[in-house]
C-alpha cells in the first residue's frame, strides 16, 4: 500500500464520521489560529513603533551634556563646527534647549507641550517636519533673537481653534511670541503627540533659560549606513572634552528601533508560546481519538492483517490519518488565523502584519503533532496479533 | 508442502489449562483437498489458525513450502497471507464500511496490484462466486450466503495455491451450503490446494480425505479411494 492509498482510505474513514473529525480538528484549529493572529497583532504593534521610530529618522544622533563642572564644555559653535569638519558623516545639527514646564497661553487658554523647545533652521528637515502654513524657523530668526515661533497642530487647534494660526501671537514665560508656522500633522493631532510641539529660535531659549550648560543637541548622520560612524564619532570628541563617560549621552535612534524589535520579539515569541500550548492540548486530542478509533477497529485491522497488511501498511494507514487530520485542522486554521487577524485588528484598532513564518512554523507544528501524537496508537495498531484482532469484540 | 508436526496450543488460565492442540501432526500435499472434520471446541479453528498464520503454536513446527513459520518475520508472515493463502472465515470478515468490491480488492492493495488491475481481477472473481451485480452494495445489504461468497471472492481474488474454508458452510442452509462447496471442488480441481472445517457429515462424505480432530488430537485420517 503506497502513501495515496493511505491517504484515500484516512479521507474515507475520517469523511464517515465527520462530526468527531472536526472536534478533533478542533483544537489543532484554534492553536494555529491563535499563533497566527498573536503574532500578526505584535508584528503589528511592532512595524507601527518602528515605522513612527523610523519616521523620525534613524540617523538622528541625540546628544545630552550633563557637563562635569570646571571650565571642561562645549559650545553650540564647537558642535556645529563638529558637523563642519565631517561632512561625509554628519549633515547637521540642531541645539535642542528645552524649557521644561513652561507654559504656553493664547489669553485665557492654555497648553503645556510636549516638546517645546529652542532649535536652530535644522531641526525640522532632521525632525522631518512638513510646514502645513507659513515658514519654518530660519537662520536669521535664531541671529537676531527674533520672537517668531513655530507650532505643532494640536497647539493651533487648542490655542486658535479654526482661526489662521499664522500671524497670531501667544506667551511663553510672560514673552510674546508670532507664530510663523504650522508644522503639519503626524499624530492625529493628539495631546501630547508629536503634533504637541512649539519651537522657538534657541537664542530665545537661551534668554529663557539664562544660559545654556546642560544642553541637548539632535545631529543628522550623512547616512544610515554611517549613523554608527558618526556617533562614536560624537563621542570621540565629546571624550576629548570631557574625559569622562559621565558627562555626556549619545544615543541613536536605530539603536532605539532594534531595541524595539527585541523586546517586541521576546513578547510575540511569550504569546506564541502560550498558544503553543493550546496546539499540545490540541495533539493529545488527536492521540485520544486515535487510541479510540483503533480499539474500535481492532477487528477491521485483524481482517486486513489476515488478508496480508503489513504492520507498517496499518501503522501508516493509522499515521497518515492522524496527520491529514491534524494538517487539516491546520490549515483551517491557518485560514481563521488570517481572517481573525485582520478582523481583531479592526475591532481592536490595530494594524495585523501576517507572518509567513509563524503560518509556516504552526502548519509544520500541526503535521509534527499528527506524526507525534498518531505514531503512538499506529504503533499499538500495527502491534496487533491478527487472531487476537479478529477475535475482539 | 503444509506440514504441521506435533503442534501443541495451550491456553492456560490460572491453574487450569486447556489442550486446543494436543500433538498435532499433518501433512498436506499440493492440490489436496482435506476436510477437518470434528465437534464444536475440538480444536479445529486453532488448527486453520496456525495453518493460515494468524497464530502461533505453543510448541512444534509448521513447514510451509518447507520453509519454518517460526523463523519469519511479521512481514514475511504478511506476505504469505497475502500471497499464499486464501482465508475464508466462518464469520465472513468482510468490513462493514468498504463495499464488496473493496473488500475484495484489500488482498490485491496489500499485494501492490495497480489500481485498475485490482479492480479487474475483483470483479472477476465476483463474477466467479456470481456476485458481480453487487459489487457497489456494502455487505450489510447482502444476505449471509452473499456475505460468505464474497469472502471466498476475496480469498481467490489473488489466485492464492492454498484456500483455507473454517466453516464456510456453517450459516448457510442446506442448498447454498452445497453450491459453495461445489464451488470449491471446481477450485481444486483447477489445482488449488483446499482445507475445509465442518462439522457436517453429509459435507464430509463428499470429500477425499477426511481428517477427524477430537480433543485437540487427531483421531483419524482417511483418504478415499476414486472419488
Ligand atoms: N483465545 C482462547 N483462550 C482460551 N481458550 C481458547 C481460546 N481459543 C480457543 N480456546 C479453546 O480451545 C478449544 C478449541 O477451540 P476451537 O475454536 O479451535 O474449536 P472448534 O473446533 O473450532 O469449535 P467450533 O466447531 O465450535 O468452531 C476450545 O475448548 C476453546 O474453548
Ligand atoms: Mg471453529
Amino acid at each position: 500500500m503506497n502513501l495515496k492509498q493511505a491517504f484515500s482510505l484516512a479521507l474515507k474513514s475520517l469523511s464517515g464520521s465527520k462530526m468527531r473529525a472536526i472536534l478533533t480538528m478542533l483544537g489543532i484549529i484554534i492553536g494555529v489560529a491563535a499563533v497566527i493572529i498573536i503574532v500578526s497583532l505584535v508584528n503589528g504593534v511592532t512595524s507601527d513603533l518602528v515605522a513612527q521610530f523610523e519616521k523620525m529618522g534613524s540617523t538622528t544622533i541625540n546628544v545630552s551634556i550633563m557637563g562635569r563642572g570646571g571650565n571642561r564644555s562645549v559650545s553650540i559653535d564647537d558642535m556645529q563646527d563638529l558637523v563642519n569638519d565631517n561632512p561625509k558623516l554628519l549633515k547637521a545639527m540642531s541645539p535642542s534647549i528645552t524649557l521644561n514646564g513652561a507654559t504656553t497661553k493664547n489669553g485665557s487658554l492654555n497648553v503645556n507641550p510636549a516638546t517645546l523647545a529652542g532649535v536652530n533652521e535644522y531641526y525640522a528637515d532632521i525632525k522631518g517636519h512638513e510646514i502645513l502654513y507659513g515658514r519654518g524657523l530660519q537662520y536669521a530668526d535664531s541671529e537676531y533673537r527674533l520672537r517668531n515661533c513655530v507650532i505643532g497642530t494640536y497647539v493651533a487647534n487648542e490655542l486658535f481653534g479654526s482661526k489662521n494660526a499664522i500671524g497670531q501671537s501667544l506667551k511663553i514665560n510672560g514673552i510674546t511670541f508670532d507664530v510663523v508656522g504650522v508644522i503639519d500633522e503626524t499624530a492625529d493631532s493628539k495631546e501630547a503627540s508629536a503634533d504637541d510641539i512649539v519651537l522657538i529660535p534657541y537664542t530665545m531659549a537661551q534668554k529663557i533659560t539664562s544660559g545654556f550648560s546642560r544642553g541637548t543637541y539632535i545631529f543628522n548622520a550623512a547616512s544610515k549606513e554611517v549613523s554608527s560612524e558618526a556617533q562614536s564619532l560624537i563621542e570621540d570628541y565629546l571624550f576629548k572634552v570631557f574625559a569622562s563617560e559621565n558627562a555626556y549621552r549619545v544615543s541613536n535612534m536605530s539603536e532605539m528601533i532594534d531595541t524595539i524589535n527585541e523586546m517586541t520579539g521576546t513578547m510575540s515569541l511569550m504569546l506564541a508560546c502560550i498558544a503553543g500550548v493550546s496546539l499540545l492540548v490540541g495533539g493529545i486530542g488527536i492521540m485520544n481519538i486515535m487510541l479510540v478509533s483503533v480499539t474500535e477497529r481492532t477487528r477491521e485491522i485483524g481482517i486486513r492483517k489476515s488478508l496480508g497488511a503489513t504492520p507498517w501498511d496499518i501503522m501508516s494507514q493509522f499515521v497518515v490519518e492522524a496527520i491529514t487530520v491534524s494538517c487539516l485542522g491546520g490549515l483551517i486554521g491557518i485560514a481563521l488565523g488570517i481572517i481573525g487577524s485582520y478582523g481583531v485588528g479592526a475591532i481592536m484598532d490595530m494594524k495585523a502584519v501576517i507572518s509567513f513564518v509563524s503560518i509556516f512554523i504552526s502548519f509544520t507544528v500541526s503535521a509534527l503533532i499528527g506524526i507525534a501524537f498518531g505514531y503512538f496508537p499506529a504503533k499499538k495498531a500495527a502491534r496487533l496479533n491478527p487472531i487476537d484482532a479478529l477475535r475482539y469484540d | 508442502m503444509i506440514e504441521l508436526k506435533d503442534i501443541y496450543k495451550i491456553y492456560s488460565d490460572g491453574d487450569s489449562e486447556i489442550r486446543a492442540l494436543d500433538g498435532v501432526s499433518l501433512f498436506v500435499d499440493k492440490g489436496e483437498f482435506v476436510a477437518i472434520v470434528g465437534s464444536s471446541g475440538s480444536g479445529k479453528s486453532t488448527c486453520m489458525n496456525i495453518v493460515g498464520c494468524l497464530d502461533i503454536p505453543t510448541s512444534g513446527k509448521y513447514f510451509l513450502n518447507g520453509n519454518d513459520v517460526s523463523e519469519l518475520s511479521e512481514k514475511e508472515l504478511a506476505h504469505i497471507r497475502n500471497r499464499e493463502l486464501g482465508f475464508v472465515f466462518q464469520q465472513y470478515n468482510l468490513i462493514p464500511k468498504l463495499n464488496v468490491l473493496e473488500n475484495v480488492e484489500l488482498p490485491l492493495l496489500y499485494k501492490g496490484v495497480k489500481a485498475k488491475e485490482r479492480k479487474q481481477m475483483a470483479m472477476m472473481a465476483l463474477e466467479r462466486v456470481g456476485l458481480a451485480d453487487r459489487a457497489n452494495k456494502f455487505p450489510s445489504q447482502l444476505s449471509g450466503g452473499q456475505q460468505q461468497r464474497v469472502s471466498i471472492a476475496r480469498a481467490l481474488a489473488g489466485n492464492p495455491p492454498v484456500i483455507l474454508a473454517d466453516e464456510p458452510t456453517g450459516a448457510l442452509d442446506s442448498k447454498t451450503g452445497k453450491e459453495v462447496l461445489e464451488f470449491l471442488k471446481q477450485l481444486n480441481s483447477e489445482g488449488t490446494t483446499v482445507v475445509l472445517i465442518t462439522h457436517d457429515n453429509d459435507i464430509a462424505a463428499q470429500i477425499k480425505r477426511v481428517v477427524r480432530i477430537h480433543d485437540g488430537k487427531i483421531v483419524s485420517d482417511e483418504t478415499k479411494e476414486g472419488n
